[in-house]
């Protein structure tokens, strides 16, 4: 098999099991709170029946309203294409390294403000308003974690990064430790998980990135939905690509794909049980607290790059 | 004579005609034919002469100009060269809109005079051979913009602002002069040739570069030094504003270049000038890019994003000069590149923006922000125009913008580890810095493109603006399609800018931006980094085609409906999210360092509860005006104030003075 169709395959692949990791966040939660849950296939079945639905828009929106469920959805799409959740070596991530990854995303939620703000309810102004706020203090701390890892490895390709932590002992590396807190505090943020955001609530006041997709309907709203989930499993793959890339595949044999993809499934699934942990204990925060998380987010990567001037360079 | 040189001389000179013809014209249409015609004809000559300059290279000539022991030297070396580039790339498709911008303009004498003589002054700094073409030139250029900023003298702000700005020009050409002055008294001549031989210590090298630093840092408007730029730039008309931020500000990116680097150049370097011009760009562009965010003003606003594009800039140049001192020319060179291409992106973007700005404000009459809304309805191109440039300001692939501010990002990540504790730290801080400043820079516009353009109408004016004409259209459209193409082919872009590293750096990245193709950006090599814009445009084409291709049901039309209002039934404009609403969480978060003066009114009927009318006012004050601008401007008052009473004595004071003066020179010098 080239490496190319392999690169398609587990894009499609991350693609299409994004709605069943939203699945299992959601039942792992109804677990823990004592209740059955909807199962874990539900995510499938609300998108089936969102695109079915017939699209209704408010009389005054514009082509950026329209279109942005797309822009969104592919910008997405193209950013977890990048991401391998399985064999390292992919020649997609030549078109696009960390950085471009983090602007595509940008470039998915700039849009998505903006059709919150084309229909003109306060709503939609006001999730455009806080969701840009936040991501505007989370993207600098997202960057400075990933250039702690890029600086160790003297890259910014995915492929190279992965290859280097794959190669270099965990313990020579103190300032990971930082830039792993910080990403993951950085990823629950950018996704909307508690305690930042809860996904599950449309209470007014406290809502971010509900309030932008409250307008939409039909297939544009399932877009937007599928997009979100996806964005989940990209964080987590990411995380999980970055910090524990033991077992993804080095070489494109199928005994190795097949094992690769087990631990893939199986690291995500511990990373959703946390996820479901964390969300079950801890409340969300008020909204201007916020910023000071997503500040020591961005201070603790910021002491991991100094960290790795200071201890690593020259070791 | 060299191909280069015969282009931009002819450039100037087109530019020259066109304020000559202004004089001699008469009639509306004619004039204004006249002047468009000539700018562009100069945009495109300017060019040609950019283009011929990198790749076949520049010359020298002496003009039979200037006094009689002191003639005038014109060169187009390969930084004078892309220079006139950005000055062509800009000036071409202004002079197309300002046909149609003008049409309805009443009183367009100053603008025909002052407008074309502002083009040669930007021109002839990026040709001049010797300083004192250099500062003849540099004076055009400020002279004729405060008569540009002043148009509509009529409104006592636009008085001030003019004033505050031929004043901080003034300060800047004075340091400038001081700084041609310190390499004149090593060099013996005011020939650039001569200067870029001598050899200067490095006291006197750090004098004139702290000099150039401060002048040229005026002018660019960096922090803290931008205080007038706010001020002048949204005052002017807007197809100027588009030419003074766009070109104006580059200008003085190229004058420090010029001194720094090319007359005293990377051996003269200390590593606090990297350091200095590290940390100015880094608080240029966080300060510029917060206050931005707070203003409702949409020409301020873009002013303001002026400040953190040249910011940007710097944290290039610094990056490289670092980078230089610390003996790592193929890095500088990334670095160089880096900032040359920010410069080239921000005029073609920002004097987009201004244009835009320019037709919202041709069309509906005001530039604040609260009294728009919905015009993506009224006015379809414009906002098209308007958002590609967004978007590219955004640094969101696949624009220009984020070419740039990745090879920024390249550049601080590849550099090796240099010097002490300080340096440690600035480098990677340097960088957060950009990303922040990204970042708000994309919710910014976010804001300017969702208050202006969507959502509901927030005035009559706004509900029937109309769309601008077709010659606007087209000045607008040029810049736009350069920011595609700047952003999806920096491979053949890079490589003829590499002149420039060429010449100051003796290093060249030709070969290592394209090493694997033509499609993949490698600043150093594929292993380190690569970006390929088209291919990501490709996929997202292909992906976002097949999705609407699949998804969308042929032959019927959407639904459309009322917007749900929460049962609430009389929504109106006034209830949505407006400038002020949308960048309060920013103003709440950040304001320690903004300082927001916020004051609510709360009128109460008889019963303490029942409230009738609440009212909210925010100021938000620009901190360098405020700590740097007001209490220089106290103190010369006071000095002033002084000197004055000290007139007003008998002649017995004067003798004392006298008599004291004789003392000290006497204690001095005997």
């Amino acid at each position: 098999m080239s490496s190319f169709a392999i690169q398609l395959l587990q894009a499609i692949l991350l693609v299409l099991v994004a709605p069943l990791a939203v699945g299992f966040v959601a039942t792992c939660k109804a677990r823990l709170q004592n209740r059955r849950g909807a199962g874990v296939l539900q995510p499938y079945r609300d998108l089936r029946k969102l695109f079915a639905k017939e699209v209704v828009m408010a009389a005054h929106a514009s082509w950026i309203f329209r279109f942005a469920p797309y822009i969104v959805f592919t910008a997405t799409i193209m950013a977890a294409s990048v991401i391998p959740p399985l064999l390292v070596d992919t020649p997609l991530s030549l078109t696009a390294d960390v950085i471009a990854l983090v602007a595509l995303l940008a470039l998915a939620r700039f849009f998505l403000a903006l059709a919150g703000m084309d229909i003109g309810t306060v709503f939609g102004g006001m999730g455009a308003s806080r969701e840009m706020t936040f991501s505007a203090l989370a993207e600098p701390a997202m960057l400075m974690s990933v250039f702690v890892l890029s600086l160790g490895a003297h890259s910014t390709n995915l492929t190279t990064m992965i290859t280097h932590t794959l190669n270099t002992p965990m313990m020579m590396q103190p300032s990971l430790a930082f830039a792993l807190a910080a990403m993951v505090m950085v990823a629950i943020a950018e996704n909307g998980r508690i305690p930042i955001d809860n996904p599950s609530t449309h209470l007014e006041l406290t809502m971010i990135h509900e309030a932008m997709l409250l307008e939409y309907s039909g297939r544009h709203l399932a877009l937007m939905e599928w997009a979100a989930q996806i964005k989940l499993v990209l964080f987590a793959t990411l995380l999980v690509d970055l910090f524990v890339p033991w077992g993804i595949a080095v070489a494109a044999d199928a005994a190795g794909l097949l094992l690769a993809l087990l631990f893939w499934l199986l690291k995500l699934m511990l990373l959703f049980v946390l996820l479901a942990i964390a969300e079950t204990g801890l409340a969300k925060l008020r909204l201007f607290e916020v910023p000071e998380y997503l500040s020591a987010a961005f201070v603790l990567a910021f002491l991991g790059l100094i960290t790795h001037y200071m201890l690593e360079v020259g070791v | 004579m060299n191909p280069a040189l015969i282009l931009a001389l002819s450039a100037c000179g087109a530019a020259l005609l066109a304020t000559c013809s202004a004089l001699v014209l008469r009639g509306q249409t004619a004039q204004r034919i006249s002047l468009s015609l000539l700018l562009s004809i100069s945009g495109l000559l300017a060019i040609g002469a950019g283009f011929s300059g990198l790749i076949v290279g520049g010359g020298a000539v002496t003009l039979p100009l200037g006094l009689p022991w002191l003639p005038l030297h014109a060169e187009v070396d390969a930084l004078g060269a892309f220079f006139m580039l950005v000055i062509g790339a800009l000036l071409f498709p202004v002079a197309i809109y300002t046909y149609g911008y003008l049409r309805h303009e009443e009183r367009m004498t100053p603008l025909l005079v002052f407008m074309p003589l502002f083009a040669l002054g930007m021109m002839g700094v990026v040709l001049a051979g010797d300083a004192l073409a250099f500062m003849l030139f540099w004076e055009l250029m400020s002279v004729s913009s405060y008569f540009l900023v002043t148009h509509e003298h009529q409104h006592l702000e636009n008085r001030k602002a003019g004033f505050i700005y031929l004043l901080m020009a003034h300060m800047a050409g004075l340091l400038i002069l001081g700084s041609f002055a310190t390499l004149y008294a090593v060099a013996g001549s005011f020939d650039f040739s001569v200067m870029r031989e001598a050899e200067i210590s490095p006291f006197w090298a750090s004098i004139a570069f702290l000099l150039a630093a401060f002048g040229f840092g005026i002018k660019a408007g960096v922090v803290p030094l931008h205080g007038w730029l706010p001020d002048a730039h949204p005052v002017a008309p807007s197809n100027v504003s588009a030419l003074m931020s766009g070109i104006m500000l580059k200008v003085a990116i190229f004058g420090f270049i010029r001194v720094v680097w090319d007359l005293m150049g990377p051996g003269d370097f200390q590593d606090w000038w990297g350091i200095l011009v590290l940390a100015a760009g880094s608080s240029s562009a966080v300060t510029g890019v917060l206050l931005a965010l707070q203003q409702h003003d949409l020409k301020r606003l873009l002013a303001y994003h002026s400040v953190e594009n040249i910011g940007i800039i710097l944290i290039g140049i610094g990056l490289a000069m670092l980078l230089a001192h610390f003996g790592h020319p193929m890095l500088a060179a990334l670095g160089l590149i880096a900032g040359l291409y920010h410069t080239i992106n921000h005029a073609i973007f920002k004097g987009l923006l201004f244009m835009g700005a320019g037709a919202v404000l041709h069309s509906i009459g005001t530039r604040d922000m609260e009294s728009m809304g919905g015009l993506i309805h009224r006015m379809p191109s414009t906002a098209f125009f308007f958002l590609v440039a967004a978007v590219s300001i955004s640094a969101l692939p696949p624009f220009n913008g984020f070419v740039s501010e990745w090879l920024i990002f390249q550049t601080a990540l590849l550099a090796p580890q240099m010097g002490g504790a300080l340096l440690m730290a600035i480098v990677p801080f340097s960088a957060a810095m950009l990303a922040l400043a990204g970042a708000l820079a994309a919710t910014c516009f976010v804001k300017v493109f969702g208050v202006v353009f969507l959502g509901h109408a927030r005035s009559d004016a706004a509900e029937n603006a109309q769309e601008v004409d077709g010659w606007m259209k087209t000045g607008m459209a040029i810049p736009a399609l350069f920011c595609l193409l700047l952003g999806l082919l920096p491979v053949f872009f890079v490589p003829l800018m590499d002149a420039v590293p060429q010449a100051l750096l003796h290093a060249s990245l030709a070969d290592s931006v394209r090493a694997y193709g033509w499609l993949w950006l490698t600043p150093v090599d594929v292993v380190h980094a690569s970006y390929s814009a088209p291919l990501a445009l490709i996929g997202m084409l292909i992906v976002g085609g097949l999705a609407f291709w699949w998804l969308h049901p042929k032959g019927t039309v959407i639904r459309r409906s009322r917007m749900w209002s929460c049962g609430h039934p009389h929504l109106n404009p006034r209830m949505q999210y407006n400038a002020t609403s949308f960048s309060q969480p920013l103003r709440r978060i950040f304001s320690g360092v903004l300082q927001p003066e916020e004051h609510v009114h709360v009128e109460r009927s008889a019963h303490k509860l029942l409230t009738t009318k609440v009212r909210y006012v925010v100021h938000v004050g620009d901190m360098a005006v405020k700590h740097l601008y007001q209490p220089v401007g106290r103190l010369t008052l006071n000095m002033a104030r002084w000197l004055n009473k000290q007139h007003q004595h008998g002649i017995h004071t004067y003798l004392t003075w006298t008599f004291v003066t004789v003392l000290l020179l006497l204690a001095m010098f005997a």
